[in-house]
C-alpha cells in the first residue's frame, strides 16, 4: 500500500534538488588557486576595516549616476510593465516579459552599448528593459489572483478602463507600491554592478579598486552602496518620488548621441556572419562549431553552478533562518544575525563573485559561495520571518531540537516554494558571472564582445534565455506537482 | 496619502514621457570638446591621471577643449571609437586593426618609438621551476595559464599565435587551465602570486614594475621573448576635419610627435612618438585571422 502524503511530494522535490547539487558539487572545479588566500582575505579585512572615503575622485558623481539610473530605469520599467500587465491574459505577452526578463542587467547593458554608447540611456534602458518584464509577470499575477466581486459590482456596461482603474488596480495598490519600492532597491544594485561593464556608477571605482588591491577605497565604495540601500526606507517616501525622479532626470537626463549608423546593428552586427557574406549554405557549420565549442559548454557550465549554489542556498536558508526566528536565542543574536542578513542580502552577488574570485583564485568556488551567501541570506531572512507568524505548544522542544522536528517542518512548504522561486533568478545571475573569468555562459558572451561578433554575443544570450526558461518550467511543475501555494509569490520574489 | 501617490505616479508617467529614446536631443552636430580614450592595459586607477596631463598637452597644443574619456575595457575602447564617443584613441596593435575594420577611414597616425619593435615576455613563477630560453619553451604545457585582456595584442594575440604554432593545438588543450587577467599589471601579480603558473606580459609593463619595484624577481622571472611585432599607436576617426577644420587630424599627428615633455611620455611608458600608417599594421590583421580573432574578409 502507497500513502502519497504532501510530505511525500517534499521528500522527493528535496530528493531530487539535492542529487542535482551533489552531482554538481563533485563535477564542479572547487579549487582554491591562490597560493595564499589567507594572505589576500587578511589584506581585504585589513582595508574593510581602514575605509578610505577620500581615495576615489568623482565618487559624489558616481554615487548620484547610480541613483539616478536606477529611478530611471525602474520608472520606465513601472509603466511599460504595468501596460503588459494589463494583457497578461495574451499568452505572446508573458512569452514576451519571460524573455526580457531572462536576460540580466547587464548582458542588455553589453548589447545597448552598442547602440547608445556609455551614455545614460544605456544605464536606463538596461534596467528598463528585464525589469518591466518581471513588473509585467508580477503585477499581471496581482490582477489575476485579485477578487473579481467589484468589477461585477460596475454598472454594466462599463468600459474597460474604468473597469482596470476603478475595480481591479485598487485591490493591488499596495502591493504594487510595495513591490516597486523593493524593486528599485534592486535597481539601485544593478545600476551600480552596470560599472563594471564602464557606465559611470558605482561599479565603475568598485572594479577598480578591489582589482588593484586598493581595499580601504572599495571598503569605503561598498559602505556606501549599503548605506545607500539600507538608508531607503527612511529617504524613499512616496511623496518625494516625483522629486528625486525630476532631480535624476535632471541631473542625468537619459538621452545618447545620434548616430546615423545605428541600423548596422540590426541589418548587419547580430547578422550570423555566414549570412553577412551572403550565403546560407555556411550557416550550418557556423552554428555547430558555436554550439560544440561555446553554447554547450556554457550552458553545461551554467547548470552546474548554479544546481550547486541551489543546494549550498538551500542549506545555507536553512540554517541561518533560526538566528533571525523569534522562538530562537535572544535579542542580541537576532539582532546581530539580522545585521549579518541584510548586509549580505545587499550585496550584489555579482559583486561577492568578483571579491571572493580575487581571494580564491577562478573556480567554480567563488561563484557558488557568493551565489549562496546572497540568495541563502533572503531565504533565511524569509523564513525567519514567516516562523514568527506560527503558533507553536508551550511545552514544545527548545533549541536545536525544537527547530530541526518543530519549526522546520512547519516552515518546509514555505522555504522549499522560496528556493523554488529564486532559482530562475539564481541561475540568471549564474550566467552573468562568466564575465569574472568562470567559464559559464556569460564568460563566452563576454569573449564575442571582446572580438565584436555580436551574432554569436546574441546567438549566445538567446541560449541562456532558452536555458532560463526551461528551468523557470521545471521549478513551476515542480511547484505545481507538490501544490506549493502561490500566495507566497510575492514575498519569494522580494 | 493615495492621492499623494497618485499624483507621484501621473508624474512619473508625465516625465516618462521625455524619457524616450526617440525624443533623445540630436547631440551628432559638431561637438565641441575633441574626445579621447586609451584601452585600460595597466594599473587602472592611474590612468585618469596619466591621460589627463595628455588632454592639458593637446588641448593646448590644438586650440580645443579636449577631454580623455575612461573605459573599462579594450572593447569599450573600440566601442567608443566606432560610435564616435571618442574621436582619437590610444589603441593596441590588435585593438586598433579592431577599430580601423569598424571605422573605415580612420587613420594609424602615431606609434611608441618602442611599438616599432613590440615584444612580449613569457613570466613563470618560480616553484613551476622554469628556466629562460632562447627558443619557444615547450614545458610549459600542463602548466596553468594566464593571457591578459581577450583584446590585448601583447598579452594575447601574439602569444596565443606562437602557443598554436608550436604546438598545433588550441591554449585551452595545451595549459590545465586558461585565464584572462583583464590587464597587464593583474597578469604579473597572478603569476607572482602563484595563481597562475605562467603568463604572458607586455614587456614594458614588466619592465616598468621591475624598475619600480613592484614585482618580486624572486618570484617571477621571464622565460621567453616573442619575435617583434608593431604593438600600441595612435588612432584618429577620418571624419574630424569636416567636424573640426581643415588639417585638424594633421594637426593632432603633428601634436603627438612633438610631445618631448618626459612627464608626459613617462607615462605610456614611451621615448617619444613616431609616425605611423594603417599599412603598418597588416602583420596583426593577419595574426588575427590566423588565430581566428577575426574574421576571414
Amino acid at each position: 500500500m502507497r500513502f502519497d502524503t504532501t510530505a511525500r511530494g517534499y521528500r522527493q522535490v528535496t530528493l531530487l534538488l539535492a542529487l542535482a547539487g551533489l552531482l554538481s558539487l563533485v563535477v564542479a572545479d572547487l579549487g582554491i588557486h591562490t597560493v595564499s588566500p589567507g594572505d589576500e582575505l587578511r589584506r581585504l579585512g585589513a582595508g574593510l576595516f581602514t575605509p578610505d572615503f577620500l581615495a576615489t575622485g568623482g565618487l559624489m558623481a558616481a554615487l548620484a549616476n547610480t541613483v539616478a539610473f536606477a529611478f530611471q530605469g525602474v520608472a520606465l520599467g513601472v509603466c511599460a510593465g504595468a501596460l503588459l500587465a494589463t494583457v497578461w491574459h495574451w499568452r505572446p505577452v508573458r512569452l514576451f516579459s519571460a524573455i526580457i526578463r531572462a536576460v540580466h542587467e547587464l548582458f542588455w547593458g553589453l548589447l545597448i552599448i552598442q547602440l547608445f554608447g556609455l551614455s545614460t540611456l544605456t544605464g536606463v534602458l538596461a534596467i528598463a528593459i528585464p525589469y518591466a518584464g518581471i513588473f509585467a509577470k508580477v503585477f499581471g499575477e496581482f490582477l489575476e489572483e485579485s477578487d473579481r466581486r467589484p468589477q461585477t459590482a460596475l454598472a454594466p456596461g462599463a468600459d474597460a478602463l474604468s473597469r482596470l482603474l476603478f475595480a481591479r488596480v485598487p485591490l493591488i495598490w499596495d502591493h504594487m507600491r510595495r513591490y516597486t519600492a523593493y524593486r528599485l532597491e534592486c535597481a539601485i544594485r544593478a545600476s551600480a554592478i552596470l560599472g563594471f561593464i564602464g557606465l559611470p556608477t558605482l561599479g565603475f571605482h568598485l572594479e577598480t579598486a578591489f582589482r588593484q588591491g586598493q581595499y580601504s577605497a572599495g571598503a569605503a565604495l561598498l559602505y556606501l552602496l549599503l548605506l545607500l540601500i539600507l538608508t531607503m526606507r527612511w529617504w524613499l517616501h512616496p511623496v518625494l518620488l516625483p522629486v528625486y525622479l525630476l532631480a535624476a532626470l535632471i541631473w542625468s537626463p537619459p538621452v545618447a548621441p545620434w548616430r546615423p549608423d545605428a541600423w548596422q546593428f540590426f541589418l548587419r552586427d547580430i547578422v550570423p556572419a555566414p549570412l553577412r557574406e551572403g550565403g546560407t549554405g555556411n550557416v550550418t557549420p557556423w552554428l555547430q562549431d558555436l554550439l560544440s565549442t561555446q553554447v554547450l559548454p556554457g550552458l553545461g557550465q551554467t547548470l552546474l553552478v548554479g544546481c550547486a549554489a541551489l543546494l549550498v542556498t538551500g542549506l545555507l536558508g536553512m540554517l541561518l533562518a533560526p538566528l533571525v526566528s523569534p522562538f530562537f536565542g535572544n535579542r542580541l543574536s537576532r539582532a546581530g544575525a539580522h545585521v549579518l542578513l541584510v548586509t549580505l542580502r545587499s550585496l550584489p552577488e555579482f559583486l561577492l563573485a568578483f571579491v571572493l574570485l580575487l581571494c580564491l583564485g577562478p573556480s567554480m568556488l567563488p561563484g557558488i559561495l557568493a551565489l549562496a551567501l546572497h540568495t541563502g541570506a533572503i531565504v533565511a531572512h524569509l523564513n525567519g520571518h514567516f516562523s514568527g507568524a506560527l503558533t507553536l505548544r508551550a511545552d514544545r522542544p527548545r533549541g536545536i531540537d525544537g527547530y530541526f522536528w518543530d519549526v522546520l517542518p512547519r516552515l518546509y512548504p514555505t522555504f522549499l516554494a522560496f528556493l523554488l522561486y529564486r532559482w530562475e533568478i539564481i541561475m540568471r545571475e549564474t550566467a552573468v558571472l562568466g564575465i569574472l573569468g568562470i567559464h559559464t555562459l556569460g564568460f563566452y558572451v563576454d569573449s564575442a564582445f571582446a572580438e565584436f561578433r555580436l551574432d554569436r554575443a546574441l546567438l549566445l544570450i538567446i541560449a541562456g534565455v532558452c536555458l532560463n526558461l526551461a528551468v523557470d518550467g521545471v521549478s513551476r511543475r515542480l511547484r505545481a506537482a507538490v501544490r506549493l501555494s502561490s500566495s507566497i509569490r510575492e514575498t519569494a520574489h522580494a | 496619502m493615495t492621492r499623494f501617490t497618485l499624483v507621484a505616479l501621473l508624474a512619473i508617467l508625465g516625465l516618462v514621457g521625455c524619457d524616450q529614446p526617440s525624443d533623445s536631443p540630436n547631440s551628432g552636430d559638431t561637438p565641441a570638446t575633441f574626445t579621447f580614450t586609451a584601452i585600460p592595459d595597466q594599473d587602472e586607477a592611474a590612468l585618469v591621471e596619466r591621460f589627463s596631463r595628455v588632454a592639458d598637452y593637446l588641448s593646448a597644443e590644438l586650440g580645443v577643449p579636449v577631454k580623455y574619456v575612461p573605459v573599462k575595457s579594450y572593447a569599450a575602447a573600440v566601442t567608443a571609437f566606432r560610435n564616435d564617443d571618442v574621436q582619437l584613441a590610444w589603441f593596441g596593435g590588435l585593438s586598433g586593426v579592431q577599430a580601423r575594420l569598424q571605422v573605415p577611414d580612420s587613420q594609424a597616425i602615431a606609434q611608441g618609438y618602442e611599438d616599432q619593435f613590440f615584444v612580449t615576455y613569457f613570466i613563470a613563477h618560480e616553484g613551476t621551476g622554469l628556466q629562460p630560453s632562447e627558443t619557444f619553451p615547450e614545458d610549459i604545457a600542463g602548466h596553468s595559464f594566464t593571457f591578459g585582456s581577450k583584446g590585448s595584442t601583447s598579452g594575447r594575440l601574439m602569444p596565443e599565435f606562437h602557443i598554436r604554432e608550436q604546438f598545433g593545438k588550441a591554449p585551452d588543450e595545451v595549459f590545465s587551465r586558461v585565464g584572462f587577467s583583464g590587464d597587464h599589471s593583474a597578469t604579473i601579480a597572478l603569476v607572482e602570486s602563484g595563481a597562475y603558473e605562467v603568463g604572458a606580459v607586455n614587456f614594458k609593463v614588466w619592465e616598468k614594475a621591475l624598475a619600480s619595484g613592484d614585482v618580486n624577481p624572486n618570484r617571477v622571472s621571464v622565460i621567453w621573448k616573442t619575435p617583434t611585432y608593431p604593438d600600441y599607436h595612435w588612432v584618429i576617426r577620418g571624419d574630424v576635419d569636416a567636424r573640426f577644420g581643415d588639417g585638424f587630424a594633421d594637426g593632432v599627428q603633428a601634436a603627438l610627435l612633438a610631445i618631448e615633455d618626459p612627464a608626459i611620455l613617462e607615462a605610456f611608458p614611451r621615448q617619444r612618438f613616431v609616425e605611423t600608417d594603417n599599412a603598418n599594421y597588416q602583420p596583426i590583421l593577419e595574426t588575427g585571422r590566423a588565430i581566428g580573432l577575426i574574421d576571414a574578409p
